[in-house]
């Protein structure tokens, strides 16, 4: 990864307090797994970033390489990697997630 | 390119020779899995580490040949 891309991407992670780096955009996903989160954080009233990997190949390889993470979506909260769509989907599911948003002290929809 | 789902429970049952594995092939394409692994190994880690040890078994293959397995992990 070239430091062009890195400098970008934390520099999106730190100006952002909720990340997602995803296929597509919030309003028009392009990935069913980037739907799904992006659909959550809706739900829970997160003012979030959606990044769309897909206008920049360094971008979707560079996350991967930046997180040691495979896959996309990819969520940060307050500069901390916390997961992919599955984490993240179970976290919805059990809870943890609102917690994890209520512990980094990030508005959202009780 | 396609994974058989053989091909990946053998490779993380390489990884985590004690992991009970379930894996669904979700659209009998070959390419959208589900797995849900439980191995004791897990046991004391978060749970983007347990993900990694079962992206890690996978030798790379997650996001390229193989492009969607969504992950459960459970601790015995």
């Amino acid at each position: 990864m070239d430091d062009q891309t890195k400098n970008l991407i934390q520099s999106h992670i730190d100006t952002n307090e909720v990340c997602l780096f995803m296929k597509g955009t919030p309003d028009a996903p392009q990935c069913g797994f980037s739907m799904a989160i992006s659909n959550m954080l809706k739900i829970l009233e997160v003012n979030y970033k959606g990044i769309n990997v897909l206008e920049s190949q360094s971008l979707r390889e560079g996350i991967k390489e930046f997180s040691d993470w495979p896959t996309i979506p990819q969520v940060y909260i307050k500069g901390e990697f916390v997961g992919g769509c599955d984490i993240v989907k179970e976290m919805y599911e059990n809870g943890e997630l609102k917690k994890t948003l209520e512990d980094k002290k990030i508005n959202f929809k009780k | 390119m396609a994974m058989n789902l053989k091909e990946i429970e053998d490779l993380i049952k390489e990884a985590l020779p004690d992991a009970v594995i379930e894996i669904q092939d979700l659209a009998g394409d070959g390419n959208h899995y589900s797995a849900t692994v439980t191995s004791n190994s897990f046991s004391g880690k978060s749970k983007i580490e347990q993900h990694k040890m079962v992206y890690n078994s996978l030798r790379g293959k997650m996001g390229n040949e193989l492009h969607a397995l969504a992950i459960k992990t459970k601790e015995q």
